[in-house]
């Protein structure tokens, strides 16, 4: 058991539409694995079978030791999300947000504060905690939202496609950030469909058509040619 | 604090927050009713002549007669509306953010419940107030005695919205909402006329009336505004309550609800 994020056998119709065929990977604790597929792959359905929002009868999930479909509750304790779509209350401060989100998982009191402004440190922004999130850029806004996804400690962290409409340097900074908390021991799933976001060094799953292509190391993967070749070439968008 | 309560004290305090930075939208929750009491219930006052009935002793103007289906009018459309911002929070993440916390779902979506019945409570009570400054005053005890029949009435109509909410795509159906389920459960109800005058010109409405459970609301909210009890009404509520929650904590069941629709 890696006590990372591991998954067998998944699958998932909508209708006769089949979005995921026997999806299977294992990230072990501590990495970061990038999730890389062409828009319509299958990323969004996967990560709502992570989240649980929606459940499949095919495969099982394992997150930090626990089955997902077996004690969603114990699992779900484990988990941070930063979905594509916002999730802050515009009007309200950043603290105030993140106050509301600790509750979610059952925490309040002064140890919610010490937690907070340890989160918001950690992402550089801990000097804006009481700024209405309105008043934030895009930047600071997402690196909200990864703040927020770490309150309750969880050990796995599901990015789903964080830096989208954000700029090169934006989004270049966020990427550190995640691969920082990776190193500190987080395992990290980080989908994207933008290849210059993903290090060599990295675990990298290739989805594609609802099927993992690839998974492995980014640098074995790639070979000789560019990450950004061989992925339009896999994918047949070259083609 | 246990951690449920914790849940349950976050969920309310935002959707407090949240009203309070939207006081335009309070506003015109509060002149919908106001104006049914003070323009229309004027205008139908010398055209409907009302008899006593139960729980009223003595003969009552329409004013008097409307203001209970008007508290349960303010309950109906903020359950709707309730539903109406579940779709948007559905389409802005905040939706899936709340069901991906550890607690049980129904737990999740019965505190997202009473967060909203608590804003409706809040702008009867103030609807009450304005309609006494006009003169149209309850019993003293009835105030006090109306909030449990306010609480299970909200949350009946609220797990109605959390259940249509379940099956609506898209913002946009929510006109077809209004259509097909606030106007219809408003105007076949006892709200705006008692059923014995609708017998007169139909016993078919009436009968319809005498089945939505909307009426048990207003019925329930009418005794009780009298410091009476109408058993009938309030069982009819609960058991509508129950079955209308275990319905949208089915149709939020990931395993066959909402994210299945695309």
């Amino acid at each position: 058991m890696s006590a990372g994020l591991s998954a067998s056998g998944l699958g998932f119709r909508y209708g006769a539409k089949e979005a995921l065929k026997d999806v299977s990977f294992d990230i072990p604790k501590a990495r970061f694995c990038a999730l890389l597929g062409p828009n319509g792959a299958g990323k969004s359905t996967l990560f709502s079978l992570l989240t649980r929002l929606l459940v499949s009868r095919q495969g099982r999930i394992e997150m930090a030791g626990h089955d997902l479909g077996a004690d969603p509750g114990k699992a779900l304790a484990k988990l941070g999300v930063v979905f594509q779509q916002p999730t802050l209350d515009l009007d309200l401060s950043v603290r105030q947000n993140l106050r509301y989100f600790a509750a979610l998982h059952g925490l309040s009191g002064a140890a919610v504060e010490i937690r907070i402004t340890e989160c918001l440190a950690r992402l550089d922004m801990a000097e804006r905690a009481d700024e209405r999130v309105r008043s934030l850029n895009g930047g600071h806004r997402r690196r909200t939202e990864i703040a927020r996804s770490l309150l309750h400690d969880p050990e796995v962290l599901l990015l789903d496609e964080p830096t989208v409409g954000l700029d090169a340097a934006t989004r270049a900074t966020i990427t550190e950030h995640v691969h920082a908390l990776a190193n500190q021991g987080l395992t990290v799933l980080w989908a994207t469909h933008l290849t210059d976001e993903i290090r060599d060094t990295d675990h990298l799953l290739i989805l594609h058509r609802g099927q993992i292509v690839a998974d492995g190391a980014a640098a074995d993967i790639r070979g000789e040619r560019s990450l950004e070749d061989h992925f339009l070439n896999v994918t047949g968008a070259n083609a | 604090m246990n951690p449920a309560i914790v849940v349950l004290r976050a969920i309310v305090a935002r959707e407090f927050l949240r009203f309070i930075h939207q006081r335009e939208r309070f506003i015109a929750a509060l002149v919908r009713p106001l104006v049914w009491l003070l323009v229309f219930a004027a205008g139908f006052r010398a055209a409907l002549g009302l008899s006593i009935t139960p729980p009223y002793q003595t003969y009552i103007t329409y004013e008097v007669y409307i203001v209970p289906g008007l508290c349960a009018m303010i309950l109906l459309f903020n359950g709707m509306q309730s539903s109406l911002s579940l779709v948007y929070d559905r389409e802005m993440g905040s939706m899936r953010l709340l069901l991906t916390s550890p607690f049980p779902r129904w737990w999740l979506l019965l505190s997202r419940l009473l967060a909203s019945t608590t804003i409706s409570i809040l702008q009867v009570y103030t609807f009450l107030l304005i309609a006494g400054l006009f003169g149209i005053t309850m019993e003293p005890w009835g105030y006090v005695l109306v909030f449990p029949s306010l609480v299970l009435g909200g949350v009946m109509l609220g797990a109605l919205g959390l259940l249509l909410s379940s099956f609506i795509k898209q913002l946009e159906n929510f006109a077809g909402v209004m259509n097909f389920v606030i106007f219809p459960m408003f105007f076949l109800s006892s709200a705006l006329y008692p059923l014995w005058k609708m017998a007169e010109s139909s016993t078919l409405l009436r009968d319809i009336c005498a089945v939505n459970p909307f009426t048990h609301v207003v019925e329930m909210i009418r005794f009780s505004l009298y410091s009476d009890m109408n058993l009938a009404a309030f069982g009819w509520s609960f058991g509508w309550t129950v079955l209308l929650l275990g319905a949208a904590v089915w149709g939020y069941d990931p395993a066959r609800g909402m994210a299945r629709h695309r």
